[in-house]
């Protein structure tokens, strides 16, 4: 024992001050990851799969000849490339993730255990009837629960996005009015300026010319210029509510009172329907068709981008118009209509191959019974407290697009506080990452200049929120202080610095390919 | 509530900060009509046990494909995904991120989606690929939408083996845009019927292989047929482990794939989430919808990724976008991607190999079944057989037994005067003890 080295152990600060470049690239526990194209995985396989008895040979000509392109990589190097990717990113799982209008909730695990039970993952969609009796009756608690909640007496479960839910709304719509002999001359929808992109998207897609509604001095639909722009040639209004400034339209119940005079439909962009959840029902405000984001109100996971879900409540009016597949129970228990021909209901088609995200029916389905409707009422209430609190304690330093009154689920600024600072809300949001957080939604909605929208939901602690709060006061000072550089060239310590967008789209690589005079596929 | 952090305390605390007296302080630009007294008429918040325990209960109530012998496709497919994708997917930093736009704080994302593109244009055979779209129905209108945009012209010719729920998924979205759609008789083997039908206002033709009834075909032709005519191909792939076997689409001469791409790294789950595969060629990538991930360089020159081509899309267009589209399939391309990564053009040849093997075998056992037609020649791991009975009943008198025997055509068409029609598909999990269960059953009710 007496031979055992001991130098070196325990390890103490030393007192090098300067901080050199690493030999590697790598940074302590931030690895460099090549892609796996470029690694050593060409004829590599991480299955164990048996030898195929057939070669394929009875398909003749059909068969694939040239090399595909895949590289293989063992189960340890597919785990250690995923996993060392997975610590570039920010999760919710990190820390607060305010990105206004996105509703970045935790996302509890008991949704994932149950969305991967067998018997709602390892199902078929178009197995027999009788053998997915307890998948349409979660189909259908799902759709109570939702018209309860909205006040509405009717659900469109299948859309896979909000954007495709506003499709499916939107072409309700449509098909109302065809049903109405009316179509013809009603080609317009009315979008307030504020509205997120999607809307004016959805509406032009299905045919609509897209007219704009002006805002108040206060961040909301101006009711004069919408009264003046509704007539016999709309087809519907596209309200967000509360809208994108993170306010709730006081003049709702005008406006949907205005909508329903002219002959058009009230599609309201349910997005933030976090903030009113259990406190108010959009069927009680005169909305016609809403889609509910059962990724952001309903906690089932962004996972980087998606996959979402996008129900839509309907009114009565709207009902019959709703797309094939749906759920009905009676005597004999669930069936599930798929062809709307063998009914007598004017369906206006199907929007997707199946059911639509059971998956996300089933994680959704799970937060709220564990919510319950008192708890989902307390949804609402802490996150527009949250989001209040937030704009109390930093409006006297950045300036609030919207001082007077409460906000709801999220707290709006502009850049005003920074003007003669020569710092960006952009520069602002990257030195944010270089303080451990995730920016805030940037210059949206568009009627705000250098906009920042701040989204903390419900699901941060006050401990949390102060954290934020105290690093968002310090940054702010600096800015107001002349430490420019400090925002200038941010982010410092992410693991990249600000990257060039301009490049990427101006010569578009999106592939991999192989560097030339190498052997390797593809 | 267990999900829920702030203590009474710190609301009190938090509402003296604001300024407000109590909560309703902040709900005060809702009109009072509009606002709810208490909670609506819904059960009380639940513990993990009793949601659990509810749901379940409603989880078992339905049969499993891993608990039966299984045969259902058309569109959906049970494999074997390794345990590693459903690890990886769970992880914190992919499954509670959001869309990358801050690409400086989600490298993580957008190189797997930069290498997911990869893939995907590989396996298709075709230049460049998307980050994903929601599904393949959803996929092949897109691709209908682009072909009009690209050729200005407003009409699709569709095969009668496209899958009929793709067929109405597409008319449904391209109708409503005063797009036309000519869609050919269901026909077990004739992709190339649309020749004949291609004119000088088709902007596309649409043909799937293998096909809904399982037929796989060479489409070169019907590919220099459209490209004469000034139209595009649009191929669509049900069955994304096929390519590892068949000429991929790129070969024949696609313009646009539009494919499902569940069968790699993604569950069954009842029809959804699924992820949609959709790739092009180079010259057409301004006209393609949704996301997409480029290469690109950080203020030290180090590469890196980044969303791009942003100003096809609807946040920066707004009504002059190419799409709606606002997301991608998120985590079911994390999981395809990983999934392919492991097999590698190695283990997914072998795989594709063994999904025909198991589907040939399956052929037999059913072709000595008296009275059982084999209608598909030319097929992967999916065929369709005539029954001498309606098939629907036969397959639901057969899960009465616990065998789940394929997915009757009429439940895709009922119109189409195929109710004898059966599609049958088989995969590498299949095993010979169930083509024996199934061959068995299928010959004692059809002599009943």
């Amino acid at each position: 024992m007496s031979t055992m080295n001991t130098v070196g152990r325990p390890t103490a600060p030393n007192q090098v001050q300067s901080k050199p470049a690493t030999l590697t690239g790598g940074r302590g526990l931030l690895q460099n990851e090549a892609l796996i194209f470029e690694g050593d995985g060409w004829g590599k396989t991480g299955v164990d799969l048996p030898e195929p008895k057939t070669d394929g040979s009875d398909l003749g000509d059909l068969v694939r000849k040239d090399p595909i392109g895949l590289p293989g990589l063992s189960e340890p190097e597919a785990m250690r490339h995923y996993v060392r990717l997975s610590q570039k990113n920010h999760a919710i799982d990190l820390a607060i993730y305010p990105l206004g209008s996105c509703t970045m909730k935790h996302n509890p695990r008991l949704n994932e255990k149950m969305a991967r039970l067998a018997g709602f993952s390892d199902i078929h969609p178009l197995q027999p009837i009788s053998t997915v009796q307890g998948a349409l009756e979660l189909m259908d608690t799902l759709s109570h629960w939702l018209k309860t909640l909205t006040g509405m007496p009717a659900v469109a479960l299948s859309p896979k996005a909000g954007a495709h839910g506003e499709l499916c709304g939107l072409m309700a719509i449509r098909a109302a009015h065809e049903a109405s002999g009316q179509h013809e001359k009603r080609r317009k929808v009315l979008v307030p300026t504020s509205a997120h992109g999607t809307n004016p998207a959805t509406a032009a897609f299905v045919g609509y010319t897209v007219v704009e509604v002006a805002q108040t001095e206060d961040g909301r639909v101006e009711v004069a210029d919408l009264a003046s722009k509704l007539g016999d040639d709309v087809a519907a209004i596209m309200v967000t509510n509360p809208n994108t400034c993170g306010l709730f339209e006081r003049d709702i119940l005008e406006i949907s009172r205005l909508t329903h005079e002219a002959g058009a439909y009230f599609y309201c962009d349910g997005a933030n329907f976090n903030a009113i959840v259990g406190r108010v029902r959009p069927g009680d405000l005169g909305v016609d068709a809403m889609h509910i984001n059962l990724h952001k109100t309903f906690s089932t996971p962004h996972g980087g981008g998606g996959p979402g879900a996008g129900p839509v409540v309907l009114s009565e009016a709207l009902a019959p118009f709703a797309p094939a597949p749906w759920v009905v129970h009676d005597a004999d228990g669930y069936r599930l209509i798929e062809r709307e021909e063998d009914e007598a209901v004017q369906a206006f088609g199907r929007l997707c191959a199946f059911q639509g995200q059971m998956g996300m029916y089933v994680r959704a389905l799970s937060y709220m019974m564990s919510h319950g409707a008192d708890g989902l009422r307390q949804v609402a209430e802490d996150a527009v407290l949250n989001a209040n609190y937030i704009k109390a304690r930093l409006s006297d330093l950045m300036s609030a697009a919207f001082p007077d009154g409460p906000c709801m689920h999220e707290a709006l600024f502009d850049d005003e506080w920074l003007k003669g600072t020569d710092i960006t809300t952009l520069d602002f949001a990257k030195a944010m990452i270089d303080e451990g957080f995730h920016p805030m939604t940037m210059y949206f909605p568009l009627v705000v200049h250098g906009a920042m929208l701040i989204e903390p939901t419900e699901t941060e602690s006050k401990a949390e929120l102060d954290r934020f709060i105290h690093a968002m006061r310090l940054l702010a000072e600096a800015a107001k202080a002349g430490d420019v550089d400090r925002f200038k060239g941010a982010p410092f310590h992410a693991p990249l610095k600000r990257l060039d967008e301009t490049r990427a789209a101006r010569s578009p690589v999106l592939r991999w390919t192989a560097p030339e005079g190498s052997n390797q596929a593809a | 509530m267990r999900y829920l952090p702030l203590t009474p305390d710190d609301r009190t605390a938090m509402l003296a900060a604001i300024g407000a007296k109590s909560i309703d302080d902040l709900f005060v630009d809702v009109p009072e009509a509009a606002r709810l007294d208490g909670p609506v008429d819904l059960p009380r918040v639940a513990g993990e046990l009793e949601v659990e325990r509810a749901l379940s209960a409603m989880a078992a109530k339905n049969a499993t494909a891993g608990a039966t012998p299984f045969f259902c496709g058309a569109g959906a497919y049970k494999h074997h995904v390794p345990a590693t994708v459903d690890h990886i997917i769970q992880r914190s930093e992919f499954l509670t991120s959001y869309t990358p736009y801050q690409p400086e704080i989600a490298q993580g994302t957008l190189q797997y989606l930069y290498e997911f593109q990869t893939q995907v244009a590989n396996l298709t055979g075709m230049p460049v690929a998307n980050a994903s779209l929601y599904d393949g129905s959803t996929a092949m209108a897109e691709g209908v939408l682009m072909a009009t945009r690209v050729t200005r012209r407003n009409k699709a010719v569709i095969s009668g083996g496209v899958h009929p729920h793709y067929v109405k998924a597409t008319e449904t979205v391209v109708h409503a845009v005063g797009v036309e759609t000519q869609v050919l008789a269901a026909a077990i083997d004739a992709e190339a019927a649309v020749i004949d039908q291609i004119g000088p206002d088709t902007a596309c033709v649409v043909v799937q292989t293998p096909n809904v009834f399982g037929t796989a075909t060479d489409v070169t032709k019907i590919a220099e047929a459209a490209h004469a005519a000034g139209a595009l191909l649009i191929v669509v792939v049900t069955e994304a482990v096929s390519m590892g076997l068949l000429k991929s689409p790129g070969e024949m001469g696609a313009d646009i794939v539009a494919a499902e791409g569940q069968s790699i790294g993604n569950a069954l789950n009842f029809g959804g989430p699924y992820v949609g595969l959709f790739a092009t060629r180079e010259k057409l990538i301004r006209q393609m919808p949704g996301r997409l991930t480029g290469e690109t360089v950080d203020a030290d020159g180090e590469r890196g990724f980044v969303l791009t081509l942003s100003t096809r899309e609807q946040h920066i267009r707004r009504d002059k976008a190419t799409s709606n589209i606002c997301t991608n399939s998120g985590l079911c391309t994390l999981a395809f991607t990983i999934h392919m990564s492991l097999l590698g053009e190695t283990g997914l040849r072998k795989l594709a190999l063994l999904n025909h093997e198991k589907a040939v075998a399956t052929r037999d056992a059913l072709a000595a079944i008296p009275g059982v037609e084999i209608l598909t020649d030319r097929f992967f791991n999916e065929f369709a057989v005539r029954l001498p009975k309606n098939a629907a009943e036969v397959v639901d008198t057969l899960a009465g037994h616990h065998l789940l025997a394929g997915v009757p055509y009429s439940r895709l068409a009922p119109a189409a005067g195929m109710d004898d029609v059966l599609l049958v598909a088989a995969t590498e999990t299949t095993l010979d003890a169930d083509i024996r269960i199934l061959a068995k059953a299928l010959t004692q009710v059809l002599g009943a």
